[in-house]
């Protein structure tokens, strides 16, 4: 996990997974799309690829590059637990607010 | 009023990005003027309310907020059957109404160093858009508020399974 968020952290990585979200690319449409050289795009593919971030699909002569669903499924999962303690809290805030807005009448 | 619409209840949704191994994004809107949501997250007997709802389990002990530049906050809570604890930083920018930075630290962990949150309130309507960004002192930090989180909602996901069992009888 700790792997998979370093793999992420960086910007280029970053704008690479971006935009296999997408859809499917090769190598050269990833370069192209974000005007990157290939063995610059090839080595962050294999970072993706050996912490499982990207899938590689081999149909003809090519390669194609898609995001792995299960690992962003696991990522989402890990800010799930969080997002979940704020959410009770500004559940909570949202009740106090309704009730400050009724006690401040017509003020506004 | 308090029949959520869809686009409400999608609108009001709580969000949260990682945004690099450092750095966390929260950002929810609230119905309500933005000096008012500041108010709710600045004023000790308002903060009280609903930073440690009854749900989570967790009871507030005390709170102090002294919000200015330079001025610190300190809250402190406690969960049946575990020591209390604090966080607690200073305040490095302060707009009413608008903006919040502050340094925090858990004291717990104290040597893990300090962070730097920056709450933002942005006018929308008659609604107000929040923004909190987080910056942690490391990774290992970021990564453990977050296995603290998750540990967090399972136990309310266990705790919800109970019920529904419960109810099942």
């Amino acid at each position: 996990m700790i792997e998979t968020f370093a793999a992420l952290a960086e910007p280029t990585r970053f704008r690479i997974v971006e935009l296999l979200g997408t859809g499917t690319f090769t190598v050269n449409e990833i370069c192209e799309h974000l005007a990157l050289g290939q063995p610059q795009v090839s080595k962050h593919l294999r970072v993706l690829k050996d912490v499982a971030l990207v899938d590689v699909e081999p149909r003809a002569q090519q390669r194609f590059y898609t995001l792995n669903a299960p690992s962003f499924r696991q990522l989402h999962d890990w800010l799930e637990g969080y997002r979940q303690v704020w959410e009770r809290r500004f559940d909570a805030l949202d009740e106090l607010l309704i009730e400050l807005d009724v006690h401040k009448g017509t003020d506004q | 009023m308090s029949e959520k619409t869809t686009e409400q209840l999608i609108n009001n949704a709580t969000q949260v990005e990682r945004l690099s191994d450092r750095e966390l994004i929260i950002r929810r809107t609230f119905q309500a003027r933005p000096h008012i949501v500041f108010g709710a997250m600045t004023r000790p007997e308002l903060f009280k309310r609903w930073f440690a709802p009854q749900a989570m389990g967790a009871t507030f002990v005390d709170c102090m907020f002294d919000v200015r530049v330079g001025g610190t906050y300190r809250y402190v809570f406690g969960r049946p059957g575990e020591p209390s604890a604090a966080f607690s930083g200073t305040y490095r920018e302060v707009i009413d109404g608008k903006r919040l930075v502050y340094t925090q630290i858990f004291e717990p962990r104290v040597a893990d160093g300090e962070g730097v949150i920056t709450a933002t309130f942005e006018v929308q309507g008659t609604a107000t858009r929040f923004t909190q960004r987080e910056l942690y002192p490391s990774k290992a930090v970021l990564d453990f508020a977050l296995s603290s989180g998750m540990e967090r909602g399972m136990r309310e996901t266990l705790e919800q399974l109970e019920t529904l069992v419960q109810s099942l009888n």
